[in-house]
């Protein structure tokens, strides 16, 4: 067997082959170091494929030897080969990290069904990306959507409202994931294939009803998934209720890759010339973009739960993307796929700041954060860090994702929406000041139930944190190294779509 | 010795409804049936075991910690397949890699059957998880918590 050209199926085969084991393990650390060591074996295949993507350009594998479009395709391009490198990277960090707060916040006796859970999660977000097949996307979506379900309501133990806020993402995630199926469906009907690559082909010229409607039920099934803003309301509770590990892997990874699933649907199955996808940039996603950018910030301005405010932010950087989206240029698909990437580490670190807090302090809530600095200083560094780069600080990743985004915007036209970032970040910066003038001014409670221990985070939750807020500040230095591969993916989809490169 | 007549038609039924679940499971390449369908059956004649004899009798059989072996087994199975035609030689479950020699894709065959084994084991196993769990409604007392 030559490993290169079975290469592509590893990242999906490594985690999914070795998660069940998993449960035989005995309870405790055994997970953990399995769950961490497949981790880091799937990020190391994704570099890989990474680096032969980005030398040979489109990889395709056949799974059980099948052509397409009969067959399931493993397809990679540049634009997937980078969000399954996020995916991995993100869970290569956040699985080490996971042991301390996993410990305290979840019985012992669940850790290998958490472990098996949290690797079948990856799983699912790896194969979602990875697939040029439209079905089997929906396979993966429930597969990774399934476990997150689980994985959140195991924040049970310490607050039963993860019961509630799990349910409630079921039932919103399985509408989401219904209407993509039923989209998926007429296209299907009015094609006869389910093959991207081949969809694309056979829908060129099929401007009908069906089609149109087809269209319209995955635009929004997948909005449900990445929470686009009106249809958000299932994540502020989710991500503030699951266990605090739980919440930095999803929140960095989950909504992305469904930003990836509609990039691709959007420039890789549809093209500009249905009439109907220039009028879903122009009055879906612009509007709705700002609208996220706005409210959701301006809500986060006024939670008194930390993870809730990071968890509102969160649905107003998507904000950012869908407006990147909606410019239907290369420099707009190139800052929707930079901040993809960048939200991602700095989402993963805040969260895992947030973490770290909760594991000495017990709460996430903004009391629990009073004195933070003078208690856990590397942690209250950490956070300040990240949230200077949420706010987009020049010299970290946020500053990266607004300048690619206001030049998209002015180079589009749209000198207004170049305005309305700058002034949406101004709300990131009413948010964060908020948690970091309590960290850095306030008094530490020495009693009552916010009172926090006299020492900082493990060493096993410090060090991965700190590789993520290096990363903060490495990739905000060194943007030729995303921003370059943003680009490349971003022209190679427009050059598919048909859009003016 | 309450419900004579249904306790001895379920010790009748048992073993019939296995075996139709083995000729569901094993002829599932040339007509209707397969690993899910299969799964089923074979847990349906457990819980009606456990419907008449109730469920702590079918746990002396069958224990929780089975089932889960039997999940894990199921999938290795199915993943253990295709790792194993990526080994020959084929891509990830190309069964022809099982047998190349053969005119007539003999390798299908072998590979469906294997592959078939493990949804089997892993949707009977699942199937009887989730019955125990819906009916004992409680989970049961680890002996750490007396």
């Amino acid at each position: 067997m030559s490993l290169i050209a079975q290469l592509p199926v590893l990242p999906v085969i490594i985690p999914l082959v070795l998660a069940p084991i998993t449960l035989l393990l005995p309870k405790g650390r055994a997970p953990h170091l399995w769950a961490t060591a497949v981790s880091w074996l799937t990020f190391a295949s994704c570099a890989w494929l990474l680096m032969e993507v980005s030398e040979v350009g489109l990889i395709s594998y056949y799974l059980g030897d099948w052509a397409p479009p009969l067959g399931i395709e493993y397809r990679i391009d540049l634009a997937n080969a980078l969000v399954l490198l996020l995916v991995s990277a993100l869970a290569a960090v956040v699985f080490p990290f996971a042991y301390e707060s996993v410990k305290a916040e979840i019985d012992e006796r669940q850790s290998p069904y958490f472990y098996g859970a949290l690797l079948i999660c990856m799983t699912g977000l790896l194969g979602v990306t990875i697939t040029g097949d439209a079905f089997n996307v929906f396979v993966f979506l429930e597969i990774s959507s399934l476990s997150t379900y689980a994985l959140i309501a195991m924040g049970a133990r310490r607050d039963r409202r993860a019961l509630t806020a799990s349910f409630n993402y079921l039932v919103m995630g399985t509408i989401g994931a219904t209407f993509f199926v039923i989209g998926i469906g007429l296209l299907y009907q009015a094609t006869g294939t389910l093959n991207m690559a081949d969809l694309h082909d056979k829908l060129i010229g099929q401007d009908n009803r069906m089609v149109q409607a087809g269209f319209a039920f995955i635009l929004v099934g997948v909005g449900l998934k990445l929470a686009m803003f009106p249809m958000h309301l299932w994540l502020p509770n989710a991500y503030a209720y699951a266990p605090s590990a739980v919440t930095a892997f999803i929140a960095a990874t989950a909504t992305k890759v469904a930003v990836y699933v509609l990039i691709r649907f959007f420039f890789s199955v549809f093209n500009f010339d249905f009439p109907f996808i220039g009028a879903a940039f122009t009055y879906v996603l612009l509007p709705l973009g700002l609208a996220g950018m706005f409210i959701a910030s301006l809500a986060a301005v006024f939670q008194d739960d930390v993870k809730r405010m990071l968890a509102y932010s969160s649905v107003a950087q998507i904000g950012y993307m869908l407006l990147g989206l909606s410019f239907a240029t290369v420099e707009g698909l190139t800052a929707s796929l930079v901040h993809v990437f960048n939200h991602a580490l700095m989402k993963g670190a805040l969260f895992m700041a947030v973490a770290c807090v909760v594991l000495r302090a017990g709460s996430h809530s903004i009391h629990a954060f009073a004195g933070l600095s003078k208690r856990m200083p590397v942690t209250t560094w950490a956070f300040l860090i990240s949230g200077l780069s949420l706010i987009g600080v020049p010299l970290t990743v946020g500053f990266v994702s607004k300048w690619y985004l206001l030049e998209a915007a002015f180079a589009a036209g749209h000198w207004y929406a170049g305005f309305l970032i700058v002034a949406s970040s101004l709300i990131a910066l009413l948010y964060i000041g908020r948690v970091a003038e309590v960290m850095l001014l306030r008094e530490p409670a020495t009693e009552g139930p916010y009172a926090i221990q006299e020492k900082d985070a493990p060493l096993s939750m410090l060090i991965p944190m700190w590789v993520l807020v290096a990363a903060n500040i490495y990739f905000g230095v060194r943007t030729d190294l995303t921003g370059g591969l943003a680009e490349r993916a971003a022209a190679a989809l427009m050059t598919v779509a048909g859009g003016t490169p | 010795m309450e419900h004579l007549i249904l306790k001895v038609t379920t010790k009748l039924l048992f073993a019939p409804i296995i075996l139709f679940a083995f000729y569901v499971q094993f002829h599932g390449d040339y007509g209707p049936g397969g690993g899910f369908q299969a799964g089923i059956i074979f847990a349906v004649a457990f819980i009606l075991h456990a419907f008449c004899f109730g469920l702590d009798e079918t746990k002396k059989v069958l224990p929780q910690q089975a089932l889960i072996v039997a999940m894990v087994i199921g999938v290795l199975f199915y993943a253990g397949t295709g790792v194993a035609t990526m080994l020959l030689g084929g891509s990830f479950l190309g069964y022809d890699a099982i047998d190349p020699e053969s005119t007539h894709h003999a390798g299908q065959h072998y590979g469906i059957l294997l592959v078939e084994f493990g949804v089997g084991m892993t949707v009977a196993a699942t199937m009887l998880t989730i019955f125990y769990h819906f009916t004992g409604r409680e989970p049961d007392i680890d002996q750490k918590d007396w």
